[in-house]
Formats: structure tokens, C-alpha cells, sequence
């Protein structure tokens, strides 16, 4: 596989520039080789591995996910295309929103009906099914809020001209796990207070005094790190492998097609074909995440508020 | 490793160089996040859920107003079919009490009419037979008294003797006569006939 990998030269392109990049392994490529790395799993290690090619592959890295800045350049408003992403997806969320909820009528028409699916997925499939009805109603903005930033933010990846989620770029999903993180510890100080949420996240019951040596710090780190880190790392790493397995399989159809000679172009075809399935799957994942999100807030605001595990 | 063409693809490079690390957070990333999370969470807070909820709230009250309503419909509707169905009942009950009164007064009626028609034949029937006793009798008197003048007129041709004296007359006649019915019936009934023959 590594071998194959390295085998790999390409081009970066930036703001219409091309940059050559170092060479590792300066080899011939062969299409096999390259076809069995595109239809395999190709994104992760492709991140690492830094060569150059012979000028006809242009491959995606990791430097898609920071691109230049377009203005404000070396402030901490510094803006660039990712957050120009953000910026649409966000006026794009809000003007459905606010329209549908403008509009909204007693008897709903389709364009309401299709708010009001997601928002009811929200209700009863998150908030009341992990809460309760009580909890769940009250915790339902925070939820549906959270909910529909993470689908609108990882839908930019298979829109077109966008081509990258907006959580694709840590940024988005520790503010959002913040925010989670904030409201599951309020929520268990307010329902059980200090003390209480610490002993009962700490010192769960039903377990012998000896147990807690070891179950203390465990759970100690599970409620205040790993919870959050986990839901940044885990929203973050499939968009960003999401964005670079749609476009390895892209820029190959391309390559292919406009670059190579002969029998070589019969390869864009599968390459296009695996670039429609991972769009679909795409399109699944951004809808996945989103739900696992949500999901694992209301999950973790349940564990807060009950007292018992 | 890398050669930076111009300034901005130098800032690029140096970030690339000190945090291709993916994990990594930069300040501006941050920022912007905050900014657009606070603002979509300010308008989803503020307006467009609270929107939603109500206009949901409001349709979840007015489908269960409307299941009440049905319910009670409905339940009307049932009362009154069985009000329906009771009256039906009732008036099936009547009918069949109508008839079998009918079918009594009618059977009374006919048991009258013919009490009555068997009256009036038996009437009939004794007013004829009195009516026939009556001429009987009043045929047996004029028989009497024709057959005693007859009888009278001839014993006295016959013997001569004057039976002017109505007592005597009256005595032989009552003879004569009673020495007839003891003859015999069959004497009798000859005696009647050749009677009613001559009349």
C-alpha cells in the first residue's frame, strides 16, 4: 500500500498558482498501481504523503482545509474561503428557516411540511426519545439548533462550488461541542448541583469503595474530556476524510479523462463511479454526523440530569 | 522543502509548515465559528423555533380539538341510531299489537255476525213454524166446521131426521168426530186428505 502511495506525484493548486511540491519517490507511475490506490482506501495516507508527480495529477491535501485568507489577513478575523462556506451556509440556514417560520400556517404547504420534518425528526426521534417529554421540550432549541448548524455545515461538502464542509475545519465543531459541553455541565449543576453532579458523575453507584481508585479518574476524564473531544474529533474527521475522498476521486476522473492518453481514459470511468458513490455516501455522512451530534448531546444532557447511571 | 512565490502563499506555507495538524484550532477559525453559531443560534432561539413550536402546539391542539369533536359526533350518531333503532322497535311492537287487535275484533265481529245470522235463521225458522202451526189450525177449525155441516147435511138426507136442534147436532157431530180419530191414525190422515183435497 505504502509503496503504491508513494508512488503518487501531484500537483497543489492555490489561488490559481501551482506549486511543484518535493519528490519522495520519483517513479513512473503505472495506472494499476494508481487504481488500485484510488479504489482502496486511499485519504488518510495520501495526507502524508508529500511528493510530486509529473505534472498531470493534482491530488487534495490537507492544505485544502486552510486556504489563503481573503481578507483581514493576519488578524483573528482573518477570512478565508472556509469561512465564506460557513457565512453561506449559514445565511442559506437561516433564510429557510426564517421564511418557513414566516410563512408558517396551521395547515403547512410542502415547503413548511419539509422544515417541519427536520424539526420533528429533532423532537421525537432526539430530544423526547433521549429525554423524556419534559427535558426534551425544553431542551428541543438546543437540540434542533445544533442539529440543523452541523447538517447545513456538512451539506456544503457535496454542493457544488463549495465542495468542502464547513466542519471540515476544527473551528465549527469545538464551538458546537462547547456548547454541548457548557449546557450538559449547567444542566447537571442546576438539576443535582455541584456536589451532587460530581459525585454521581464520579462516584457512580452500586460499585465497591475500592472500585473508585480506578473508576474515579476514568470517569473523571470521560465527563470532561473525552466527552467533547470525542464529538470535535469524530464530526471533524469524517467530513475532512469525506472532502478528500470526493475529491481524490474527482481530480482522478479528471486526470484520466483530459490528461492521460489511450486506454488509460477507461479508468475516469471508475473513478467517476466511485466519485458518485462516495457523494452519495457523502451526502449520508453529512446527514449521519449531524444526527450523531444532536443525538449525543441529548445523551449526555440525560446523563447530567439524571442522577443515576 | 518548499519555495513561497509571493507573500500571501508565504503566510499559507508558514501555517502549513507549523500546524498541518488538522487538530490544531486557529484563532480567526474560532472566531468565525463563534460569530456564526451565536448568530444562527440567536435566530433559531429568538424566532424561528418559538414560531415553530407555537404553529405546532396550535395544530396539535386543534387535531385533538378536532378527534374530541369526532369523538362526540360519533357518539351522538350512536345514540341516536339506537334512539332509531328503539323507536323502530316500538313502533314494530305497535304494529304487531295493531294487527292482533285487528285480527280479535275482526274474529269478534265475524263470531257476531254469525251469532247473529244463526238468530236470525232460527227466527226465521220459528216464524215459519208458527206461521204453519197457525194455518194448521186455522185449516182445522174450517175443517171441522165444513166437515160437521157436510157430515150434518148428509146423516140428515140420509136419515131424514131433522137434526135442527143444534145441540144434538153439535153432540153427533162431536160423535162422530171422535169415533173418527179413534179409527186410527191411518183413518186420520184419510180423513185430513180427502179434507184438504176439498178445500
Amino acid at each position: 500500500m505504502s509503496t503504491a502511495i508513494h508512488t503518487l506525484g501531484y500537483w497543489r493548486i492555490h489561488d490559481g498558482q501551482v506549486r511543484r511540491r518535493a519528490l519522495l519517490v520519483r517513479k513512473r507511475l503505472r495506472p494499476y498501481d494508481l487504481r488500485e490506490t484510488l479504489l482502496s482506501t486511499p485519504a488518510i495516507p495520501l495526507l502524508l504523503a508529500a511528493s510530486e508527480g509529473e505534472g498531470e495529477f493534482h491530488a487534495p491535501t490537507v492544505a485544502d482545509f486552510f486556504p489563503p485568507a481573503i481578507f483581514f489577513e493576519g488578524t483573528p478575523f482573518e477570512f478565508n474561503r472556509i469561512m465564506l462556506v460557513r457565512v453561506i451556509a449559514a445565511v442559506v440556514l437561516l433564510t429557510i428557516f426564517c421564511l418557513a417560520a414566516r410563512r408558517a400556517r396551521l395547515v403547512p404547504g410542502r415547503f413548511q411540511n419539509a422544515v417541519e420534518m427536520i424539526l420533528d425528526f429533532v423532537r421525537n426521534s432526539i430530544a423526547v426519545e433521549v429525554l423524556g417529554e419534559v427535558n426534551g421540550r425544553k431542551y428541543f432549541r438546543l437540540l434542533a439548533t445544533i442539529f440543523c448548524t452541523v447538517l447545513f455545515m456538512n451539506i456544503t461538502s457535496v454542493v457544488p462550488f463549495l465542495n468542502i464542509a464547513g466542519t471540515s475545519v476544527i473551528g465549527l465543531p469545538i464551538v458546537l461541542a462547547a456548547w454541548t459541553y457548557v449546557m450538559y455541565l449547567g444542566a447537571g449543576v442546576k438539576a443535582q448541583g455541584v456536589g451532587g453532579f460530581l459525585r454521581s458523575s464520579l462516584f457512580p453507584p452500586g460499585v465497591p469503595k475500592v472500585l473508585y481508585l480506578l473508576l474515579t479518574p476514568i470517569e473523571f476524564l470521560q465527563v470532561f474530556v473525552l466527552r467533547p473531544a470525542t464529538l470535535v474529533i469524530r464530526l471533524l474527521a469524517n467530513m475532512v476524510a469525506g472532502h478528500l475522498m470526493l475529491a481524490i476521486c474527482f481530480t482522478a476522473t479528471s486526470y484520466f479523462l483530459f490528461d492521460s492518453d489511450g486506454a488509460m481514459k477507461l479508468f475516469g470511468a471508475g473513478t467517476f463511479v466511485a466519485g458518485a458513490a462516495f457523494f452519495f455516501f457523502e451526502i449520508f455522512v453529512a446527514a449521519l454526523q449531524a444526527y450523531v451530534f444532536a443525538i449525543l448531546t441529548a445523551v449526555y444532557l440525560n446523563m447530567s440530569i439524571e442522577a443515576e447511571h | 522543502m518548499m519555495i513561497p512565490l509571493d507573500a500571501s502563499t508565504a503566510v499559507v506555507s508558514a501555517a502549513e509548515e507549523s500546524t498541518t495538524n488538522i487538530l490544531l484550532p486557529h484563532a480567526p477559525d474560532i472566531v468565525w465559528s463563534l460569530v456564526i453559531v451565536v448568530i444562527v443560534g440567536i435566530v433559531f432561539y429568538r424566532y424561528a423555533l418559538p414560531k415553530f413550536q407555537a404553529v405546532l402546539d396550535e395544530r396539535t391542539a386543534k387535531i385533538e380539538g378536532g378527534l374530541a369533536k369526532a369523538e362526540s359526533a360519533q357518539a351522538e350518531a350512536a345514540a341516536a341510531l339506537a334512539e332509531y333503532h328503539q323507536q323502530l322497535q316500538e313502533a314494530r311492537a305497535e304494529a304487531a299489537k295493531i294487527r292482533e287487535q285487528a285480527r280479535a275484533e275482526g274474529s269478534d265481529i265475524v263470531a257476531d255476525l254469525r251469532a247473529k245470522a244463526s238468530g236470525d235463521a232460527a227466527r226465521i225458522v220459528e216464524t215459519a213454524h208458527r206461521q204453519i202451526e197457525a194455518e194448521r189450525q186455522q185449516a182445522a177449525v174450517s175443517l171441522r166446521n165444513d166437515v160437521g155441516v157436510l157430515a150434518t147435511e148428509l146423516a140428515s138426507k140420509i136419515v131424514g131426521e131433522s137434526l135442527a136442534d143444534s145441540a144434538r147436532q153439535s153432540r153427533v157431530v162431536d160423535r162422530f168426530l171422535d169415533e173418527l180419530e179413534n179409527a186410527g191414525p191411518s183413518a186420520a190422515s184419510a180423513a185430513g186428505g180427502s179434507a184438504s183435497e176439498e178445500r
